[in-house]
């Protein structure tokens, strides 16, 4: 395999988290790879949203904590922080840092376009890693030579 | 198992190519290595990444995570990518010759 494509499409911490690895680990391996954010997986890469990613502490039945549980005030920020500790000790970044430790290894970072149209974004809301904001069309001519895993 | 010959020794290496045994390793062996990986001449950058990984090697068994090597080592992402195309952590790791990185990040 010589490059894979990442759609990441999910804002929450444990919905982020895993594409950014897996980017991460394709570059570490020689592949080259791209990050397609889409939907509300745009928190990623939007300055004043990706640092502040948290867990779904509701309707997440692997987190073993009743919904009615999950949804007591505090919870969701608890959870996110426990998560953030482990983490940190494998060293893995924050997103901010995890983003751009890929863009300096040459992986490339794309906004879906539809989204950004549809939540009125503009360019200057985005991290500065941003490579683009592209059309579906644009992402999988990109893509033509390469593997894409949806997340 | 591989076998490298460097100085007219035999070095035992596994199927990917990295040391058996650190004790085998020397300079001329990280430079025999390198070749084999495509990267012609060892600058002083890449003996800081090298040197690096053996300190961590030594004091924990394995070598650094990537954040860990960037971080403390000085040498940016970026400028190790450069000095180490496609597939870094291994290949300096080989060079170095320690084990195979085992981290996910």
């Amino acid at each position: 395999m010589s490059k894979v494509s990442i759609i990441i499409s999910k804002g929450s911490l444990e919905g982020v988290y895993p594409g950014l690895i897996m980017a991460n680990g394709a570059l570490m391996e020689g592949i080259d790879a791209i990050l397609f954010f889409t939907f509300f997986g745009l928190d990623a890469i939007i300055k004043h949203q990706m640092n502040n990613l948290k867990v779904a502490t509701v309707g997440n039945p692997a987190l073993h904590i009743p919904s009615l549980v999950g949804i007591l005030p505090g919870m969701s920020n608890f959870v996110t922080n426990q998560m953030k500790k482990e983490m940190e000790k494998l060293d893995i970044p924050p997103v901010g840092e995890f983003i751009e430790m890929i863009h300096d290894a040459g992986g490339k970072i794309y906004a879906c376009k539809a989204t950004v149209d549809m939540f009125h974004l503009k360019k200057e809301d985005f991290y500065e890693q941003l490579d683009d904001i592209v059309t579906v069309g644009q992402f999988y001519e990109m893509s033509l030579d390469g593997q894409i895993i949806f997340t | 198992m591989g076998v490298l010959v460097v100085g007219g020794k035999s070095i035992q290496t596994d199927d990917e190519g990295y040391l058996v045994n650190f004790s085998d390793w020397s300079k001329e062996v990280a430079e025999v290595i390198a070749k084999q990986e495509g990267i012609e001449q060892l600058t002083d950058r890449h003996w800081v990444v090298i040197e690096f990984m053996q300190k961590e090697f030594k004091e924990h068994g394995s070598g650094p995570s990537m954040r860990k090597l960037t971080k403390e080592s000085g040498v940016s992402t970026k400028e190790l990518y450069e000095l180490f195309p496609k597939g870094p952590a291994k290949k300096a790791a080989k060079i170095a010759g320690i084990k195979k990185p085992v981290g996910c990040v």
